[in-house]
């Protein structure tokens, strides 16, 4: 019987000649990142040792990455003191992927893995935050965990008693209509499924549209997977992969690809038709509530966020730039840019693009997870609405409970922010 | 006594349970202040002690779907609350598991808040309604790390073997 992506790599992983869906397995580890909560990773590492006469020490330092971006610069002496410990311990356990508060090497987790080639088709990816999903994109199996699970890989090397999902493969063809693209393609699916709908199994993307997609379109629609409650969501690796590792990461030497066998077992198989596809919102306060922009349009907005690990790539800030070039954001309204890493920001400034939003009046902000989760800059007035290209819009995501949020693409945002109302970015879009 | 002391909707997320402006704070003994922080009658009677341990929260489908922020297990785990719902997300359910907070799987389940339930071996009885609910089995896959009385104590038994071996 035939394998998925999914259970071609949990297979390896574990040293099995196969897997299927319902087993349960024990795989290694190839990738392990945390963020700020490395300081409670550390917490729960240090009590697996407590009344043992071991050494604390991480299985395999150069496998694990730790990324500041949840609150850069720090917002509280509290955050700022985790922050140090955090530092001091990646220093002494001499982890590998450190990524500390820097304008250079800086930025949101989920770029700066795959920026830096970190992640490679095959991959078992974890990290303590569910958008671990997002890295999927490269053909990896990644999936997000608790503070104590990491805990345990960093002891271990292995995630322990993880079940094989069973896949849902969603084939995707059409062309996107202008403005239209992968922010709208996985709200949409997210509407279909539901919140819960792909629980507890992985997503396997494909079809035409999936292969002329950019990596920076595929993270975006496997970042927001776990939205519809998805374990894993995955691009099985190919030519464009390939480039992306060489060209964008650096990547030297073989880039091999895992693809699923033409007898995989899939649970269900879902076919999208993107051509007459228009712009997509979220609606407060679940991802799944899913509308045409049009449902919607003409709700006033006081704030507009541009960026995030789902939204903050430099082809994100390109389209934005696009739609705000010579015009400016309108006076009832605030816009936030925050791009998703350093390397992205520098990109942006030298292509014109942060000049072009400061122009129009936006505010550009450092890279990290910013107001996304209304931790420590951006938050909302009460009654206040935001219209964000970031992947959360629960009640009090950003920071007050008396306040919504819709999420939309970057052109939506863009389009947006000029009206200070949800606006579609084509003209005489339905 | 296991009172259903709150009965809340579908898609309870972790920004509704451990809302992010409080996840500076991380140790499990300092987190259970913030518990449902933003509903704020409800983190009021849980931090002036008016809710009896083993009371339940009774949460809709897909409890706890969102962040995978540890401190949404352990702000619940340290007011000892039982949580019962019909579905729960994956991350949640799993960091449940890892810090022994008490999560049952109850797919039918039909309570009001005041109900009181009896957890028997694979059901749930409503005592205020006389009416009885099954209770879905935990993963299998977890079942060890729930009988080592949680993650911690597993991995350590494992290291510990491990080392014997090596």
């Amino acid at each position: 019987m035939g394998m998925t992506v999914a259970e071609k790599i949990l297979a390896r992983a574990s040293g099995l000649p196969s897997v299927k869906a319902g087993d349960v397995v024990e795989p290694k580890v190839d990738l392990a990142m945390s963020h700020e909560n490395a300081a409670l990773v550390i917490n729960q590492f240090l009590e697996v040792y407590q009344g043992t006469n071991l050494q604390p020490n991480i299985w395999d330092p150069s496998k694990v990455s730790v990324i500041f971006d949840h609150r850069v610069p720090a917002e509280s002496p509290k955050t700022a003191s985790n922050q140090k410990k955090v530092r001091e311990f990646v220093a002494a356990q001499k982890v590998g992927k450190f990524h500390d508060i820097r304008g250079d090497v800086g930025g949101i987790c989920h770029q700066i893995l795959p920026e830096n080639g970190y992640v490679r088709s095959g991959f078992v990816v974890v990290g303590t935050d569910s958008h671990t999903t997002s890295h999927g994109a490269l053909g990896a199996f990644a999936f997000g965990i608790g503070a104590t699970e990491m805990a345990s890989v960093w002891a271990l090397g292995t995630v322990l008693n993880v079940e094989v999902p069973a896949t849902i493969k969603v084939s995707i063809k059409g062309k996107f209509k202008k403005f239209v693209g992968p922010k709208d393609l996985i709200l949409y699916l997210i509407g279909k499924l539901t919140a819960q709908g792909a629980n507890y199994k992985a997503i396997e993307f494909h079809g035409p549209t999936i292969r002329s997609m950019s990596t920076s379109g595929r993270l975006v629609i496997c970042n927001m997977s776990v939205e519809a409650g998805a374990t894993a969501g995955i691009v099985p690796a190919d030519k464009e992969t390939a480039r992306y590792l060489r060209e964008e990461a650096g990547v030297k030497g073989k880039v091999t690809a895992v693809v699923p066998d033409k007898d995989a077992v899939y649970e269900k198989i879902i076919e999208i038709d993107v051509s007459k596809l228009e712009s997509q919102i979220a609606c407060p306060h679940t991802v799944d509530n899913v509308k045409p922009v049009s449902a919607v349009k003409g709700t006033r907005v006081q704030q507009i966020v541009i960026g995030s690990c789902t939204n903050g790539r430099l082809d994100d800030l390109a389209i934005a730039a696009t739609i705000l070039k010579g015009k400016k954001v309108s006076q009832d309204t605030r816009m936030l840019v925050f791009p998703a890493s350093g390397r992205i920001y520098a990109q942006a400034l030298a292509k014109g693009y942060i000049g072009t939003f400061m122009k129009a009046g936006a505010v550009v902000m450092n890279p990290g997870c910013g107001p996304c989760l209304g931790i420590h800059e951006g938050a909302l007035g009460d009654g206040e609405t935001a219209l964000s290209t970031t992947n959360r819009n629960f009640k009090g995501r950003m920071g007050n409970p008396n306040s919504q949020v819709f999420l939309c693409s970057p052109a939506v945002a863009a389009a947006s922010a000029v009206k200070g109302v949800i606006t579609s970015p084509r003209k005489g879009a339905k | 006594m296991a009172t259903v002391i709150i009965k809340l909707g579908d898609d309870i997320s972790t920004d509704v349970i451990y809302p992010g402006r409080y996840m500076a704070t991380v140790l499990p003994s300092e987190t259970p202040q913030y518990a449902f922080a933003d509903m704020t009658d409800f983190n009021n009677k849980l931090k002036t002690k008016q809710v009896p341990a083993g009371s339940v929260v009774l949460g809709g489908r897909n409890f706890g779907c969102g962040s995978s922020r540890e401190q949404a297990v352990s702000t619940l785990k340290g007011h000892e609350l039982v949580i019962v719902a019909p579905g729960f997300a994956r991350i949640f359910l799993q960091n449940g598991i890892n810090l022994g907070l008490r999560t049952v799987v109850c797919p039918m389940i039909d309570a009001s808040e005041g109900d009181d339930l009896e957890f028997t071996e694979g059901e749930i009885l409503n005592k205020t309604t006389g009416r009885r609910f099954p209770i879905e089995p935990l993963p299998k896959a977890r079942q060890a790390i729930i009988d080592a009385g949680g993650l911690i104590a597993y991995t350590r038994k494992l290291l510990v073997t491990k080392s014997a071996t090596a």
